[in-house]
């Protein structure tokens, strides 16, 4: 039965192995004893202490702080440009990469400061289909409501 | 370890190629420096061939096949853009332990009109991040480098631009530079955008090219190099990124570099002050920023004043601790596999006067460094001195 449903299953996928869609979508990631945080769920060992059985799954924050950006003119065929990408803090202590929405391109290279440490919050969406008709579900960043 | 000597050193101008191939443009350079140390591709003894593009098609073996199939050890290196450096640091640790007396170091790179490098892997493209997640190109990559130095430092747009500018200025006297226009700060800062803060004239081109350098012994110097004087390799460093909080995410271009560089000058047994030419790694010009400090050319956060103290600048335009006199990446060109053999024939050609950089010598040159970043990442600094 299960192998018959695994073949009929058309749910929505994640497009990163870190975003996990159930109960509600989120990020997880592994972290070390030693402190390191890691978004790769599958390390054979930590890359800063070299352990390898002290990596434990963690629940990460839908809120972060900007690190850095860019702002991307030229990417490759079918990708819509111009778009804001970013390098986003956790409190947890491990950065995501991920496209800014709703901060205007032209207006972030005007001030970047004000970009820096911009707080912001996930959100989810479904970003393409797969050859195998899944939903392929990806995750970016927008200003914090609150 | 034994001292290692560059006694010849050849290049072709970094350009397009599209009628020749990769073991063609690696055998012209090839030829060059065996000729320029006074040698013949029989006195080799060990060749280390560094290119990226091709890595799984035995270009050692396919040059060698064009110049001379001696039947010596071949090896081929890939190491990102780090990769000609790598290979000359395996011709150079191969002479330097003593296991052989003559070796040579090729790099060389045929990458047509090769585009954005970076972001796009392989698969179901519905997976493929670029584009949802953010963008992880290059020119965003070491454009956030940038912008993280801005962040820091309060670094201006125009900082940045001067570089590519004193990057095209120099590569006007430079014969063997893919690009030999000037451009003014307007010109660099109106181009258009490709990751901000780099505008193209801030992004390095792709390109051909091939650069080769013979390396020897102290024994066969003094055979072969009839009186010349020849620089010898003071340091040749080594390094990967080590562990730090962002680096898997946001690849740091800085500690890597860092390391290399603290170690390159304990083993040479000199500082930034006394090196008089650097040719650094200036893929976009927010990386040659970072890199004045990284490389010691300036105290943390003084890379923004070094600029506007014509830092970086030749000597012979009014400038100080000369960066890049070749042009650098941004200009001269970057055919990922040549570019660290290329880097290392410009500082030779300084400290032995060589007629190839006549038109822009750095008077009285006595030390000089290459680096060089792979991105993923892997860091080379060879000090040369005479």
């Amino acid at each position: 039965m299960a192998e018959q449903a695994q073949a009929t299953d058309t749910g929505p996928r994640p497009i990163v192995p870190w975003l996990k869609l159930e109960p509600k979508p989120h990020l997880e990631g592994l972290k070390c004893a030693c402190g390191a945080m890691y978004l790769d769920p599958k390390r054979v060992a930590c890359s800063k202490c070299g352990e390898t059985d002290k990596l434990k799954p963690v629940a990460l924050s839908d809120k972060g702080k900007v690190y850095v950006f860019s702002v991307v003119y030229q990417s490759y065929p079918g990708i819509k440009t111009p778009f804001v990408t970013a390098i986003v803090d956790l409190p947890e202590g491990v950065s995501v990469r991920a496209t800014l929405a709703d901060v205007d391109p032209e207006q972030a290279q005007k001030e970047p400061n004000k970009v820096f440490n911009m707080p912001v919050e996930l959100v989810t969406g479904v970003a393409a289909k797969d050859r195998e008709g899944h939903d392929v579900v990806a995750y970016s960043y927008r200003p914090s409501k609150n | 370890m034994r001292n290692v000597y560059v006694l010849g050193t050849g290049m072709i101008k970094f350009g397009r190629y599209p009628e020749k191939t990769v073991p063609q443009l690696g055998g012209e350079a090839a030829i060059i420096a065996i000729r320029d140390a006074g040698i013949t591709i029989k006195d080799v003894q060990m060749f280390a061939c560094g290119n990226l593009q091709q890595s799984n098609a035995m270009v050692a073996q396919r040059i060698l096949q064009q110049i001379g199939q001696t039947g010596i050890p071949a090896i081929n290196v890939s190491n990102a853009c780090a990769t000609g450096s790598t290979a000359f640091r395996e011709a150079y640790m191969s002479v330097a332990s003593g296991m052989y007396d003559v070796a040579m170091a090729v790099g060389v790179e045929q990458m047509g009109k090769a585009g954005l490098l970076g972001g796009m892997g392989g698969g179901d493209p519905a997976y493929a991040t670029e584009g949802k997640l953010g963008s992880g190109t290059m020119p965003v990559v070491f454009g956030q480098a940038g912008l993280e130095h801005m962040r820091k430092y309060g670094t201006k747009l125009e900082h940045f631009a001067k570089i590519s500018v004193k990057s095209h200025k120099h590569a006007t006297k430079n014969p063997f530079s893919q690009y030999r226009n000037e451009v003014s700060l307007e010109d660099v800062m109106n181009a258009r955008m490709i990751a901000f803060p780099n505008t193209l004239y801030m992004c390095c081109p792709t390109g051909d090219g091939a650069a080769a350098a013979i390396l020897v012994s102290e024994d066969k110097l003094k055979q072969f190099a009839g009186g010349r004087k020849r620089p010898r390799v003071a340091a040749s460093v080594l390094t990967s990124d080590p562990w730090t909080e962002r680096d898997l995410t946001f690849q740091d271009v800085s500690t890597l570099t860092r390391r290399a560089s603290k170690e390159a000058y304990e083993r040479a047994g000199i500082g930034p002050k006394d090196i008089a030419l650097t040719e650094l790694h200036d893929c976009f010009a927010t990386a040659e920023l970072v890199h004045y400090e990284n490389l010691g050319l300036c105290g943390d956060g003084e890379a923004g004043k070094f600029i506007d103290t014509k830092g970086g600048v030749h000597p012979s335009l009014g400038g100080h601790d000369p960066v890049n006199v070749s042009g650098g990446l941004l200009s001269k060109g970057h055919p990922l596999g040549a570019t660290g053999v290329a880097n290392i024939c410009e500082v030779v050609w300084h400290l032995t006067q060589d007629d190839r950089a006549k038109e822009r010598q750095v008077p009285n040159a006595k030390a000089g460094q290459a680096h060089v970043i792979g991105l993923g990442s892997a860091c080379t600094i060879n000090v040369l001195t005479i």
